[in-house]
């Protein structure tokens, strides 16, 4: 009994999830008179128009090559740095650790709006407006700290006689850290680049910020479908469709650590 | 873990300081600056003192976007939390139904922001839109763009079924952890659900619940794609959040001074409410070590 109506609410609750995107799915394989002429609930003439439109025209896909070039930048640079803090903030204690922790904490906290216009001046100045590099390094600001709370969290869970027997052994600590401790830590290593990947792919106030056009992500590509025209919806749910695909892609692997990944590290 | 005391770990740490302190530190000095200057343009600046200070503590404007947006992180809250413990209770436990839930319900979680508010604006619209056509064939009269009160439903509605996964998620990994042996003590001692569910998963789930509060409580107080897509903070200003106003205010009208006492001010809160986040969760950290 108790299953049945368990079953139902999670029934009700996927629904309420799946249908909206199911929306957007359908409308993004109508055509444009189909949309805003009749209401279906299914494409009564299957188009893949829409996409074809994104995938032939370089001022279009080039969106998703820009969000892929720096999301990728920033999850090595991100993952890159916070390995070895993370091994120090799990090994060892040291003079102001704590207030470090805490300081990298408020960064993932930090509302992206405060640096949205600071950001500008910073790489406007230095000459990296618009270049992959600079949104990679702006979104350091929030996926960092996150990497190493959630190294941290994985690496506290190794134990510390493997470090004590690989230094016996002769180990140098570069050594030990790229042969031994990182194949033990792999999983988390994904995890934490899942999120990194992750945080940047769906961040658009800072990435629209910092760029214009040749480094200008899929998500603001997304607003040119307003022309004079009127609304090129078919369009506009085609690209929303293909922003949803990688993160779908990947989710089936870290399934069983996205709650870990979330409560960083402390499930 | 016993910790060894050495301060030479501070070279491991060097790389991530020096990396967010370039693009943490050196913004928000840019923004001190601001926001005690005044400017004309042509880069000259005067001393301001803390005129722009005095300006954002007594604005209206701003007085009306931080309630705005208290009211939204309080009645977000009220309906994620219990939502997703309830979700998570009822979630299948082991086996495929359970990786089909999880995945379904972490997709949200994985759209690009401004995506999900495409797709509440596509699904809310009354000409094209599934809900708004269904609500318009049953008589309600629904359009979030003019009406207020529609806006904020959809917003509401929007977050909930963006973020309510996230709870659900922790809860379960919170559910996970409890071992077998707690469920056949309390029906041993013929336990209600109630009280298995008050002294037993509650307490249990306690660690996880106060961090997706805090997550939702700070990503809910720093929204800004959402809401921006859907109503652009109409109609009028009624859904005018934090950040929508600050980007207006220091994108849209170049009104850096103000923007940038309003912009620290709203960093402190958040600050304070990170300090005492990070206290209880270390506290708690603690008492599981114990």
């Amino acid at each position: 009994m108790r299953s049945r109506s368990s079953a139902l609410v999670m029934t009700f609750y996927l629904l309420f999830l799946m249908v909206p995107i199911y929306w957007l799915v359908n409308m993004s394989l109508k055509t444009n008179a189909e949309i805003t002429g009749t209401f279906s609930i299914f494409p009564r003439e299957l188009t893949f128009r829409n996409y074809m439109v994104i995938l032939t025209d370089p001022s279009w896909y080039m969106g998703y090559v820009n969000s892929i070039i720096y999301v990728v930048l920033n999850t090595v640079i991100s993952i890159a740095v916070a390995l070895p803090a993370a091994y120090a903030f799990s090994r060892y204690s040291f003079m102001g650790d704590k207030h470090l922790f805490f300081w990298l904490l408020t960064n993932r906290m930090s509302p992206p709006a405060v640096f949205a216009l600071p950001f500008f001046q910073l790489y406007s100045s230095i000459g990296l407006f618009d270049t992959h590099i600079a949104v990679a390094l702006a979104h350091c600001l929030f996926n960092v700290p996150l990497a190493v709370w959630i190294l941290e969290g994985f690496m506290r869970g190794v134990p510390k006689e493997i470090d004590e027997t690989a230094y016996i052994d002769g180990y140098s600590f570069p050594r030990f850290f790229i042969r031994i401790f990182m194949p033990l830590v792999a999983s988390g290593i994904g995890v934490a680049a899942f999120f990194c990947f992750m945080f940047s792919w769906v961040e658009l106030l800072l990435s629209r910020t910092l760029t214009s056009v040749n480094a200008k992500p899929i998500a603001a590509t997304m607003t040119r479908t307003v022309s004079a025209s009127g609304m090129d919806w078919g369009v506009l749910a085609a690209a929303g469709v293909l922003t949803i695909i990688p993160g779908a892609l990947v989710i089936w692997f870290v399934r069983n650590y996205i709650a870990k990944g979330f409560a960083l590290g402390r499930v | 873990m016993e910790k060894t005391q050495n301060n030479r770990a501070w070279f491991l740490v060097l790389p991530v300081l020096v990396l967010v302190a370039f693009s943490a530190v050196i913004p928000l000095m840019t923004v001190v600056n601001y926001s005690v200057n005044d400017t004309f343009g042509n880069n000259e600046f005067f001393w301001a003192g803390l005129d722009w200070f005095d300006e954002a503590v007594h604005s209206d404007r701003i007085h009306g976007a931080l309630l705005r947006q208290a009211m939204f992180s309080a009645i977000i809250l009220a309906i994620e939390v219990p939502l997703g413990i309830f979700v998570a209770l009822n979630m299948p436990k082991k086996g495929f139904w359970s990786s089909f839930c999880l995945v379904v319900m972490a997709l949200p979680l994985l759209i690009p922001f401004n995506v999900v508010g495409t797709i509440w604006q596509i699904f809310g619209r009354g000409d094209i839109g599934l809900l708004g056509h269904t609500l318009a064939a049953i008589g309600i009269d629904y359009n979030y763009t003019s009406d207020p009160f529609d806006a904020w439903a959809t917003v509401v509605v929007m977050d909930v079924w963006h973020w309510t996964s996230l709870v659900a998620l922790l809860a379960y990994a919170g559910l996970q952890s409890i071992p077998q042996a707690y469920y056949q003590a309390a029906r041993i001692d013929q336990a209600s659900r109630w009280a298995v569910f008050r002294y037993i998963e509650l307490p249990k789930m306690k660690g996880v619940l106060l961090i997706a509060v805090l997550l939702r409580f700070m990503d809910s107080f720093m929204i800004y794609t959402e809401p921006f897509v859907v109503t652009g903070g109409g109609p009028g200003n009624s859904t005018t959040f934090l950040s929508i106003d600050l980007v207006k205010m220091a994108v849209g009208q170049f009104d850096l001074g103000p923007a940038a006492a309003f912009s620290i001010m709203y960093f402190l809160v958040i600050l304070l409410v990170s300090w005492v986040f990070y206290t209880v969760m270390t506290n708690l950290d603690r008492q599981e070590a114990k």
